[in-house]
């Protein structure tokens, strides 16, 4: 097939591309990694940081999750529109992404790392923080629509979206409500309309099959992202 | 508001690629030194999350981060001057990828080879050497990171050129033997007016660095 994937069933990272290559209906192979194992495909198309999610197309290398769904939105141009055509509105959603990689997940993969009940408390606080600045960035990306992107997922869709899974992990986990119907409606009701959607649900892993493999998994999230 | 703004530190690599991309791109702007001690009105209210320079106001609306700001010129002055990233995907994935990669590893790295001592500081040598060998096989031989014209990648690692001097003279080593061409490129890239114009004298990003050692008392 001319467009293959490697990656792990349950990486937020792999899912970006998922996502992004069945809105464009784009068939392809994935090639699935065993979790603690790199193949030589691997560690031979991403020889700078060895990591997946790795698109190869026509065997070309693609490398970062995000760069990879630009690709993908570039070059599969009949499908969806993944990024505004506004170039502040693309802008905006660039930086949020960059907040989503730089500061929130890593703000939620804290959490159980953290050794006193107050660096808990703190860390939890920071993710609820977090929450309220991405509510109110879907306030103005949506445009009063169903995503991020408008009327259909795009972007930044994708970028937040493809945490959820391990967003519902940790409040599982936990006993933790981070993300509050009552506090941040609108991204709550996002979270539920994106998790539904047929492009998503596909590829989204089920809760339960993360928190068993939450030790190993926190372990690598743990690394810098990508 | 209209018109475009920048909010900047004359040293922040990072601020001078906006510098770099807009003057590229023929885009007349008004440049705003910001006292990074005492953060203005301005800055914090444009770039509340991280209130971080560079910021490009451009008829009031506010954008940052260096690489997104440098796509958004890009984009937003399409018409004029020259296109910054390519029109090919893959090479857009490529040139981008790179970007990313100067973003991880080259100012976290170097600042480790200034600020540290003993070990910890010999450590940062070998990892900013082994980085620079491996943007220098990237170039290979070509005159610029995108090929022939001058560009997005060209643009997000050209500012750390003038930190170049200060990250030898703290690190007793030499770029150009570990490295001759990336300094060719250097030279190269400094015939462009948007570079000449801008990068500031390497002496003087030194003596901010030895500023900035005596302020947190290292050595």
């Amino acid at each position: 097939m001319a467009v293959k994937l490697l990656g792990v069933w349950a990486s937020p990272f792999v899912m970006r591309p998922r996502i992004a290559l069945n809105l464009k209906s784009v068939d392809y192979e994935f090639l699935e990694e065993t979790l603690g194992t790199k193949s030589e495909l691997h560690l031979k198309s991403n020889p700078v940081y060895k990591k997946i999610p790795v698109l190869l197309h026509d065997d070309k290398p693609i490398c970062e999750s995000m760069i990879i769904v630009q690709y993908i939105d570039e070059v599969w141009t009949e499908g969806p529109s993944l990024l505004p055509t506004d170039p502040y509105d693309r802008a905006i959603a660039r930086f949020w992404t960059v907040y989503i990689d730089d500061k929130w997940f890593p703000s939620l993969t804290r959490i159980f790392k953290a050794h006193t009940n107050e660096a808990k408390a703190e860390t939890i606080g920071q993710v609820l923080e977090g929450m309220k600045l991405l509510e109110e960035a879907f306030e103005k990306c949506s445009k009063g629509k169903e995503f991020f992107n408008g009327e259909t997922i795009g972007y930044l869709d994708i970028a937040l979206g493809c945490y959820l899974g391990w967003l519902r992990a940790t409040e599982k986990m936990g006993g933790l409500n981070l993300l509050d119907k009552e506090k941040t409606p609108k991204l709550a009701a996002w979270a539920d309309k994106l998790c539904s959607n047929r492009v998503v649900k596909e590829v989204m892993p089920v809760t339960e099959k993360l928190i068993e493999y939450d030790k190993m998994l926190l372990a690598k999230l743990a690394q810098p992202p990508q | 508001m209209e018109g475009v703004k920048l909010l900047d530190f004359w040293v922040s690599p990072f601020g001078l690629r906006v510098r770099i991309a807009l003057a590229e791109k023929g885009v007349e702007f008004e440049y705003k030194e910001e006292n990074l001690a005492e953060k203005s009105e301005l800055l914090v209210s444009a770039n509340p999350v991280y209130k971080k320079i560079p910021v490009l106001i451009h008829d009031g609306k506010p954008v940052c981060e260096s690489l997104i700001i440098v796509q958004y010129i890009d984009e937003a002055w399409s018409d004029k001057g020259p296109a910054l990233l390519p029109k090919d995907p893959y090479q857009r994935a490529q040139a981008r990828f790179w970007a990313d990669f100067v973003d991880k590893k080259m100012y976290e790295c170097g600042t480790r080879v200034w600020k540290s001592k003993g070990e910890a500081k010999e450590e940062a040598k070998k990892e900013f050497i082994d980085n620079m060998k491996l943007l220098e096989a990237t170039l290979g031989d070509k005159p610029f990171f995108g090929g022939d014209v001058f560009g997005y990648m060209d643009i997000s690692l050209i500012p750390f050129a003038c930190w170049f001097y200060s990250y030898e003279t703290e690190g007793s080593f030499s770029i150009e033997e570990a490295c001759p061409k990336i300094l060719e490129w250097v030279k190269r890239c400094k015939e462009r007016e948007s570079v000449s114009k801008f990068l500031p004298d390497p002496h003087k990003v030194h003596e901010f660095v030895l500023f900035l050692k005596k302020r947190f008392g290292i050595e």
